[in-house]
């Protein structure tokens, strides 16, 4: 089979939707708080406490849902914590991110631990199902690949317009936005710029989480150490390749997604050629090479990076 | 509410901040011990008793520190230049490829020359790490944050392939391991029937050889001048994409040491453990130790301390070791604030 | 009725006392001036009164009903506009979207474009602000920009203006044109508070004057009865005069631009000379190419078209440490984010441009903190900086000593060519005074210096040649003496006069 052939089966889109899904999830989230102004690297470790909490929240009885509201707050909570450091006391949001990450991550293992002592395979959860969407799953070939996903993949794809009209076409959107290109001018409007950075984060964080959380209760039915896997740090590669913006950001999930369910596929047929450590390198190679390409032309938000000082000596 | 500098922040204040933000950190993480149930005074006593408690227990806490001094020095000299180098892990791991390749049967001299060769091959190795992301930085002006983080993942899959295939130890059944490192190039014991090796005199050296650089020494001025305001250090005639080259090459180079300490000191040969995140702890270490090269040894050590002490610990009551991880994360954010709440005053109103 | 009541406002920074029991008030229809020089306060007063800053002690009232301190939400909802020196706006958003923002509730779903852009088109007819509601504020002029401003301040409807050295940025015929606005704006019934350090535009547009002196206000004047002389002695509380150059015989070139080019548009095809002796002013308006100019002889740009001769040789490459090297004293623009690190201290600051040879260092390897700092002392008595010593963290310099450290590093190598670009902005007339000295000083010994500024009246004293930069093309330069204001005022704004003009 060459990469043609790879291409026309449905497995590889229904595959690539997968793949996607916690990765539009994490970049939106990421898109979020860097239009505010604030680089947030807590995204690895957000991820991880998201799938832990969804997991827990189910391994303890609760429903899916639930689950997926469990790892928002969670993850809203770190944001919260993030925002704290970086936006109220304007302290390096390089050291914090990495800090945040450390922290959550540590901390989903340390819980993790207590819950299940025992150091043998995680017990399995009953995760989110294949949910077929009625009359679109029978359409040939596109109802097979993009209809019969989960129902949190079906959420990843409707946050995207929300983001997008939340971003653009309302006035607290406009705040996010202009709080990220000149926070004077927020405040000189007479709107808390603290609370706008600030919430713009705890909401991007949340997003991040229920990235992470469809690990656990989509794609794979556990919680493992090393799940997340280095994808948080994909997605701040991919917020660039978007140009901060959520369409693009769909797009550009669903380009490396594909490119990664190609690997994959790739892999099979070549694996005896190649060895399969090569294969796994390609999605972060891929992001290097994505961030190069548009590190020409990227207008980064203004503000990116640079505390907001209230009643600093102007 | 805001945020005044302090008109004279006093060297008490300095010294006194990380202090106090380490024992707030201990405190919130009594709290987690608390939930597991057990004694939280006596939790901290067997942390204590496992990190400095026998003469074993010092040596295994001194021998752990050895790679978080070299990885510490490492962030600390590239985040002195606001270079954010989050690679370290990588750079670890490429010192170490390059000292099993030179050290395992290349060459063979006496170990006055072996020793100071390997450490040589372990910096360019985790120099060259470096590379790409600051050719990418200074020509393309590519984030170093991401692209440094990325190329961790891809270093170690690349290890990982090689221990597989071509470094693999013929004479083991299978394992992914590297063959060991010759006599000649493995590093003397400084106790013994102890790990302990002479890394940790290395490491030690390092940190005075960074403080002297950093504090007399032109190549010092002009890492902290970029780190504080490159638009002006550029204006005043200073080379900004040299000076971020050198920095990130001593960066890469000194993680790269660490790769040495653990290959030809602590195991003997390279395997895909040899590292527990020493790279990712060293900015922990040197964010404790507010960037200063000696500090590095304190926090170094303290975090090594943890690290042990945890281990100990969890054998003699029903805590999960990630408790270390969690208390060296909670140290690094009081720290962080508490250092800015050292040079600043709150005024409300 | 009084339209707004401040009553003993006092505001401390530390150890500096910004405002000292400020008492003022603005009647309804009144153009009040808030006068004093720089570091007086004035920007510090109106901060408060907008809400950006909290006073200490006092309050203000407006209509009557206490202004609830702190917010400028606050202060909008009573009325108050204010149109900042530094322009708050967002350069990668269009006009509406800076206008609107916050007009609307932040918990609203929806926003209405189309009211916003309709009610901006409204107000640039009635008050002559015309802008495109949809371009971005990149795209804009600094005039333009600064129409965005005052819609963004009226857009509320705001019956009270603040507008904080709005003429700083604009030629002559701009200022007038703001004015006009203004005194439409005051026909209807609003009030204006301008402040400003400017006396001519004062005394032509206001109708009372409030003069602050270090946080204090010195006196109030009608401006009918008042002068130029009488309202800068209450200013700076002494008579103070600027220095002024006397007449001197240039001597050979020590820079030269021959048809330099930068860029699409930024400099176009420039012809420059400076000679020994002699002072060669450029004016215009900020934005028009200034800062590229001063980039290539600072060698932090190379020119795309053309060369740049420095002292008879033509080098091939410029870069800051070869223009150090080659004898030239430069002052930038800005000097806290270019010209000083602020986290250093004095001595490495002082010693930055030299820093790979004595006495910074020895082998330009290992640093010589002594013999660096025993010359940074020198350096901090010669040129008067104001510091605890040589040790002192350059950030909590006053504006001024920063200026006279600059000063120090730039001049006191004697170099043959100073680049001073904006070199008085921001500082109090004794630190102007100052600047001023050192640059004719450095002229009589033989330096050449080009001397880029916004403020005429700076040419008008130093200069001996003067050249009109604008939209990155340089006028001809005609002696000072045989130019006016005016007819400077036209050229910064793109139209030439009618009068026959002498070769250069």
């Amino acid at each position: 089979m060459d990469v043609i052939e790879i291409l026309a089966t449905v497995g590889f889109w229904a595959a690539t939707l997968r793949i996607a899904s916690p990765l539009i999830f994490a970049t939106l989230g990421e898109l979020i708080c860097e239009r505010a102004g604030v680089l947030n690297l807590g995204i690895e470790g957000i991820m991880t406490m998201g799938a832990m909490a969804g997991w827990m929240w189910v391994f303890k009885g609760g429903d899916l849902w639930g689950g997926v509201l469990f790892a928002a707050s969670v993850g809203g909570a770190f944001g919260l914590l993030h925002a704290v450091f970086t936006v109220y006391f304007g302290l390096s949001q390089h050291v914090v991110g990495i800090g945040i990450t450390l922290l959550a991550s540590s901390l989903s293992f340390f819980l993790f631990r207590m819950i299940l002592p025992a150091a043998t395979t995680p017990p399995k959860i009953t995760a989110f199902q294949v949910y077929e969407v009625p009359y679109l799953v029978d359409i040939p070939f596109i109802g097979q690949a993009f209809f019969t996903q989960t129902p949190l993949t079906y959420l990843a794809i409707a946050i995207v317009p929300v983001v997008w009209y939340g971003l653009y076409r309302t006035p607290v959107g406009l705040a996010v936005r202009m709080a990220g290109e000149n926070p004077a001018a927020v405040e000189a409007q007479g709107i808390d710029v603290l609370a706008v950075r600030g919430g713009a984060v705890v909401v991007g964080s949340a997003l991040m989480a229920v990235g992470g959380a469809f690990l656990t209760m989509s794609a794979f039915d556990a919680f493992y150490f090393g799940m997340v896997n280095g994808r948080g740090w994909i997605c701040i590669a991919l917020v660039i390749f978007a140009s901060w913006r959520p369409v693009k950001a769909l797009l550009g999930a669903l380009l490396f997604a594909g490119l990664d369910a190609l690997q994959v596929r790739a892999q099979q047929i070549s694996g005896l050629v190649i060895p399969y450590q090569f294969f796994l390198m390609l999605p972060f190679v891929l992001s290097i090479v994505a961030m190069i390409f548009m590190s020409r032309r990227a207008t980064y938000p203004k503000a990116l990076l640079v505390p907001f000082r209230r009643g600093e000596r102007i | 509410m805001r945020f005044e500098p302090r008109e004279r922040v006093s060297v008490l204040a300095a010294t006194v901040a990380p202090v106090a933000g380490v024992a707030a950190a201990l405190l919130l993480c009594s709290v987690l011990i608390l939930w597991t149930g057990e004694s939280v005074v006596e939790a901290y006593w067997l942390l204590l008793k496992g990190a400095f408690g026998t003469k074993f227990a010092i040596t295994e806490t001194l021998s752990r520190a050895t790679p978080l001094i070299l990885t510490g020095l490492a962030a600390a000299v590239a985040f002195r230049a606001k270079f954010w180098n989050i690679g370290a892990e990588g750079q670890l791991y490429c010192g170490a490829l390059a000292a099993t390749w030179v050290g395992t049967g290349l060459l063979t001299l006496p170990p006055v020359l072996m020793i100071p060769l390997l450490f040589l091959a372990g910096a360019l190795g985790g120099g060259a790490a470096m590379l790409v992301p600051v050719v990418l930085k200074n020509r393309l002006r590519v984030d170093e944050v991401v692209t440094t983080l990325l190329l961790n993942f891809v270093i170690l899959l690349f290890v990982s392939y090689l221990l597989e295939g071509p470094l693999k130890d013929p004479m083991l059944m299978g394992w992914p391991q590297a063959a060991p490192i010759i006599d000649e190039g493995v590093l003397p014991r400084l106790v013994e029937r102890s790990r302990l090796h002479l890394g940790l005199v290395v490491a030690v050296a390092a940190a005075l050889l960074v403080w002297l650089v950093m504090t007399f020494t032109v190549w010092g001025y002009e890492i902290r001048a970029v780190g504080h305001n490159a638009v002006a250090a550029a204006f005043s005639g200073i080379n900004i994409n040299r000076t971020i080259i050198r920095t990130a090459l001593f960066s890469g180079g000194l993680a790269g040491m660490a790769g040495v300490t653990e290959v030809a000191g602590l195991k003997g040969y390279l395997t895909l453990d040899l590292s527990p995140g020493f790279g990712y702890a060293g900015i922990a270490v040197a964010m404790l130790a507010q960037l200063h090269p000696i500090g590095v040894l304190a926090s170094a050590l303290f975090l090594s301390a943890i690290y042990v002490g945890a281990d100990s610990m969890s054998r003699g009551v029903n805590i999960p070791t990630y408790i270390a991880d969690v208390l060296v994360a909670t140290s690094m954010l009081a720290v962080v604030l508490s250092i800015m709440l050292a040079r600043y005053r709150i005024r409300f109103n | 009725m009084a339209v707004l009541e401040i009553v003993g406002v006092t505001k401390r920074f530390g150890s500096l006392l910004a405002n000292d029991g400020i008492t003022l008030s603005l009647d309804e229809g009144e153009i009040l001036a808030l006068l004093g020089e720089n570091g007086a306060g004035k920007t510090t007063l109106m901060n408060i009164l907008f809400g950006h800053y909290t006073a200490d002690q006092g309050h203000i009232l407006v209509r009557g009903q206490i202004l609830a301190p702190g917010s400028p939400d606050a202060a909008i909802a009573a009325g108050i506009g204010m149109v900042h020196q530094h322009f708050t706006l967002a350069d990668n958003l269009s006009v509406l979207e800076n206008v609107i923002l916050g007009r609307e509730s932040l918990w609203s779903w929806r926003q209405d474009k189309t009211r916003g852009r309709d009610h901006i088109l409204k107000m640039a007819r009635d008050f002559g602000l015309e802008v495109d509601p949809d371009a971005l504020i990149s795209q804009l002029s600094i005039g333009e920009r600064q129409r965005v401003e005052i819609l963004k301040a009226l857009y509320g409807d705001a019956r009270v203006l603040i507008l904080d050295e709005p003429t700083a940025v604009l030629t002559p015929q701009e200022t007038a044109s703001l004015f006009e606005t203004l005194r439409r704006l005051v026909a209807q019934g609003r009030s204006v508070v301008i402040i400003s350090h400017k006396l001519h535009e004062i005394l032509s547009v206001s109708d009372r004057v409030a003069v602050l002196r270090r946080g204090a206000i010195v006196g109030t004047v009608m401006t009918a009865d008042a002068d130029r002389d009488s309202l800068a002695e209450l200013m700076v509380g002494r008579s103070v005069v600027r220095p002024k150059a006397e007449p001197m015989e240039p001597g050979d070139e020590v820079l030269r631009f021959h048809a330099v080019s930068l860029g699409e548009a930024k400099l176009d095809a420039v012809d420059l000379s400076v000679r020994a002796h002699q002072i060669v002013g450029i004016a215009g308006v900020a934005g028009n190419g200034q800062a590229d100019l001063a980039n290539l002889i600072s060698g932090l740009a190379r020119p795309s078209a053309g060369h740049i001769e420095l002292f008879g040789e033509t080098p091939a490459r410029l870069t800051p440490q070869s223009v150090i090297a080659a004898g030239v004293g430069r002052i930038p623009e800005d000097r806290n984010a270019v010209g000083v690190i602020g986290a250093m201290t004095v001595w490495e600051n002082l010693s930055a441009e030299d820093i790979r040879k004595p006495p910074a260092s020895r082998y330009g390897f290992f640093l010589d903190a002594p013999a660096a700092r025993r010359r940074a002392a020198a350096l901090i008595e010669a040129y008067d900086v104001r510091c605890k010593g040589p040790d002192a963290e350059t950030g909590l310099l006053s504006g001024g000593n920063i200026q006279k450290l600059i000063l120090a590093r730039a001049l006191s190598r004697e170099p043959k060519l100073i680049l001073a670009n904006q070199p008085a902005r921001g500082l109090d007339e004794g630190a102007i005074a100052y600047v001023h000295e050192r640059l004719l000083a450095a002229r009589a010994r033989g330096a050449g210096i080009l001397l880029i500024t916004e403020d005429l009246d700076e040419i008008m004293a130093l200069a001996d040649r003067v050249a009109v930069i604008y939209r990155g093309r340089l006028s001809e330069s005609h002696a000072v003496s045989e130019v006016t204001v005016p007819e400077l005022g036209l050229m910064m704004a793109g139209q030439q006069s009618e009068r026959p003009r002498h070769a250069v």
